[in-house]
C-alpha cells in the first residue's frame, strides 16, 4: 500500500448552492483514516455541501480548508491529487473497458510529457484488485451490473491515490447485499488503508451501521454530528427526519439501528430470532 | 505502456500507412492514370524533365493534401463536439458553422457580386466564424450560459435560419448559385498550394491542440462533476475545445466548402475500432478522416471519367449507408 500522508479537511463558517444558498453555516471537520457520513432528508443540502467540498460548487460564504489553505484557491489539479470525487449516477461512455476507465483516475498525475508511467499502471492495478474488479478489467463497463460498475468507479478514485475521497450516495439503487458489500469496502479503505472518506447516504440504518462520525443535516443546517452511538437517537431522528423510530442495538455487531414504530405489530415473535435490547434515549 | 496501448501505437502507425497508400492511390487518378510505380518515383528520384512527375507534384499534390488535411480537420472536430457534448450525433455541422460559412459565400457573391471565387476561402472562414459567434452569442444568454446543450440547440436553430436565408436568395438569383453549386456541396477541386499555405497553420495549431487536449476530453465525456474531480477546469477546458472546432471547421471549410458528414460517421467508425478513450479517438480520427476523404475523391474521379462529382455528393452518398450500417452493428 502506498504511504499517503495525512490530510486535514475542515469546513469553516460555509454557506453554500447555486444561485441561492441551500447551505448555510456549516462548521465541522473531518476525521482522518475515518468514514464521515452525511445523512439527511431529501432536499435538505447534504449533496450540495458534499459537492462544495469537492470545489464542484463554490462557497457564497465561509470557506472549505485542505491542508490548511484554501480548497477554491488551490491550483484544481493540485487538489485532485489530495481529493477525489464519486458523484451521483456518473456516466461511463458506451464501449469504455473497465481498465480504461479505471485508468482515467491517473489524468491528475499526468502531464503532457508524462503519458503514462509505471506508477500510474500499478495504481491501475492496485486499485482493480482492491475492488476486486480484476476479472472484470477488459469488459466495457455499461455490460456490467450495478453493485460491479459501482465497485469500477470507486476503482477508478482509488487510482487517484487521494487522501481524501468524497462520495455522493454510492449505494443507492443498488441490492442490500451489495450495499453492505460497498460499505464494507469504503469501511476497509477507511480503516486498513489510512483514506479519509465522506460519504452521502440514504439509509439511515447502513449509515448508524458503517460510519465512524455521523453529520445530521435538515434544512440546510448541521443538526447534530458524533459518533453514532452519541447522535443515533430517538429524538434526533425526530427532529431531522420527522421519523418515529425505536432505537435498538443489534447483539451481534453491537452497532445501533432504527426500527419505524409506525409498522403492523406482530405479536408472536419467532423463537430463533436474537431480541434486540432497546436503546432508551 | 500496457498491451492496448502498444496495440493502438501500432496501430497508429498502420493507419499512418494507409493515409500514404490512399495519398499514391489519390495521385495516381486523374484525367491520365498513372502507375503508383510513377507516383513515387515523383517523390523519391524527382526529374524536372518528366511530365509526369510534375503533373503528380505540382497539379495533383495539392489537391492531395487538402483532402487528406481537410478529411482529418473535420473528422477531429466532429470526434471533439461528440466528446464535449456527450451527444453522438453532434459534428461541426451542428454549431452552424458550416451554414455561416455557405451563407456569407452566396451573400458575397449574390447581393455583394463579387466577381471572382478567389476570395470564396477567406469569404467562408469569415462566415463560419461569425456564425460560431453569433451561436455562442445567442446560447450563453440561454439560462445556465453557453453549454453544450444551448449551444447544440442555437446552432440548430440559427444552421436552419441561414439555410432559409440561402434559400430565399436561390429563388432571387438562380445565376449565382449555378455558379456556386459546386462549391455549396464541398469541393477539393481546383485549388493551389497558395490557397492551402493560409489554412494550413490553422489546421495544424488545431489538430495539435486537440490531440493534447485529448486525454480531458474523456474526462468530460464522464460528465462535468466526475471531470470536475479529476481536476479539469471545466469552463476554460470547453472553451478551448470548441475553440478549437471553430478554428478546424472554418479552416477546411475555406478549404473545401461545407463538406458535411465526416465529422459525423468517422468518429463513430473509430469507436467500433478502438473503444471510446478519446486519447485514441482524436489521433485515429484524423488519420481515418485523411484516408476517408482522399478515398471518397478518388471515387468523385473515376465514377464519371472524365468528368467528375462534387465530392460532398459522394461524402454523403458513403457516409449515409455507413452510417446506417454502424447503427444497426452497435445495436445488435
Amino acid at each position: 500500500m502506498t504511504h499517503l500522508p495525512e490530510t486535514l479537511l475542515r469546513v469553516d463558517q460555509l454557506t453554500t448552492g447555486y444561485q441561492d444558498p441551500v447551505v448555510f453555516d456549516a462548521n465541522f471537520h473531518i476525521g482522518s483514516g475515518k468514514l464521515t457520513a452525511l445523512i439527511g432528508p431529501n432536499g435538505c443540502g447534504k449533496s450540495t455541501l458534499l459537492k462544495c467540498m469537492a470545489r464542484i460548487l463554490k462557497p457564497h460564504q465561509g470557506q472549505v480548508i485542505l491542508n490548511n489553505a484554501n480548497l477554491h484557491d488551490q491550483p484544481t489539479r493540485h487538489v485532485a491529487r489530495q481529493l477525489a470525487l464519486l458523484p451521483q449516477g456518473p456516466i461511463a461512455p458506451e464501449g469504455l473497458t473497465v481498465r480504461e476507465l479505471v485508468a482515467q483516475g491517473r489524468y491528475p498525475h499526468q502531464s503532457l510529457f508524462q503519458q503514462w508511467s509505471r506508477e500510474d499502471e500499478a495504481a491501475v492495478q492496485e486499485a482493480l484488485s482492491m475492488t476486486d474488479t480484476v476479472e472484470l478489467a477488459d469488459r466495457p463497463v455499461s455490460a456490467l451490473s450495478g453493485g460491479q460498475r459501482q465497485r469500477c468507479w470507486i476503482a477508478m478514485v482509488l487510482a487517484q491515490q487521494t487522501p481524501v475521497i468524497l462520495l455522493d450516495e454510492p449505494t443507492t439503487f443498488l441490492d442490500m447485499r451489495v450495499q453492505v458489500d460497498l460499505l464494507n469496502l469504503l469501511t476497509s479503505l477507511a480503516h486498513d488503508h489510512g483514506r479519509t472518506l465522506v460519504v452521502v447516504l440514504h439509509e439511515l440504518n447502513m449509515a448508524a451501521a458503517f460510519a465512524d462520525h455521523l453529520i445530521m443535516m435538515k434544512d440546510g443546517r448541521l443538526q447534530a454530528q458524533g459518533h453514532p452511538d452519541e447522535i443515533f437517537t430517538r429524538d434526533n431522528l425526530k427532529s431531522v427526519f420527522n421519523l418515529d423510530a425505536q432505537i435498538l442495538r443489534d447483539p451481534y455487531s453491537g452497532r445501533l439501528m432504527c426500527v419505524p414504530t409506525q409498522v403492523p405489530h406482530h405479536t408472536t415473535p419467532a423463537a430463533d430470532i436474537a431480541l434486540a435490547e432497546v436503546v432508551q434515549p | 505502456m500496457n498491451r492496448t496501448q502498444a496495440y493502438s501505437a501500432s496501430g497508429l502507425l498502420m493507419g499512418l500507412g494507409i493515409v500514404l497508400v490512399a495519398m499514391v492511390w489519390h495521385l495516381s487518378v486523374g484525367a491520365k492514370s498513372l502507375p503508383f510505380g510513377t507516383v513515387l518515383e515523383a517523390f523519391l528520384h524527382f526529374d524536372e524533365g518528366q511530365f509526369n512527375h510534375i503533373i503528380v507534384r505540382d497539379l495533383r499534390l495539392p489537391r492531395a493534401l487538402i483532402a487528406a488535411l481537410v478529411g482529418a480537420s473535420l473528422a477531429v472536430a466532429g470526434a471533439l463536439m461528440q466528446g464535449v457534448t456527450r451527444n453522438p450525433l453532434a459534428d461541426p455541422a451542428l454549431l452552424g458553422l458550416m451554414a455561416g460559412a455557405s451563407l456569407a459565400a452566396v451573400l458575397a457573391l449574390s447581393v455583394f457580386d463579387l466577381q471572382s471565387q478567389t476570395l470564396l476561402p477567406v469569404i467562408a472562414a469569415v462566415g463560419a466564424l461569425l456564425a460560431a459567434i453569433l451561436v455562442w452569442t445567442v446560447a450563453s444568454r440561454a439560462p445556465g450560459g453557453a453549454t453544450p446543450l444551448s449551444l447544440t440547440l442555437s446552432g440548430a436553430a440559427l444552421s436552419a435560419f441561414f439555410a432559409a436565408i440561402i434559400s430565399v436568395l436561390h429563388l432571387l438569383d438562380q445565376q449565382t448559385f449555378d455558379a456556386l453549386r459546386g462549391w455549396l456541396v464541398g469541393s477539393v477541386a481546383g485549388r493551389d498550394l497558395s490557397e492551402l499555405i493560409w489554412s494550413l497553420p490553422w489546421m495544424l495549431i488545431g489538430l495539435a491542440a486537440a490531440i493534447v487536449l485529448a486525454p480531458s476530453v474523456t474526462a468530460l465525456s464522464m460528465g462535468d462533476e466526475q471531470a470536475a474531480g479529476l481536476g479539469i477546469p471545466i469552463t476554460r477546458r470547453k472553451a478551448q475545445l470548441l475553440l478549437c472546432v471553430v478554428v478546424l471547421t472554418a479552416s477546411s471549410v475555406a478549404m473545401a466548402g461545407p463538406l458535411g458528414f465526416i465529422g459525423l460517421v468517422i468518429p463513430h467508425l473509430v469507436r467500433l475500432f478502438i473503444g471510446s478513450d478519446y486519447r485514441w479517438i482524436i489521433p485515429y480520427s484524423a488519420l481515418f478522416g485523411a484516408a476517408y476523404l482522399l478515398g471518397v475523391d478518388v471515387i468523385a474521379r473515376l465514377v464519371v471519367r472524365p468528368q467528375e462529382i462534387a465530392t460532398g455528393l459522394i461524402t454523403a452518398m458513403l457516409g449515409a449507408p455507413l452510417l446506417i450500417y454502424l447503427v444497426r452493428s452497435r445495436l445488435n
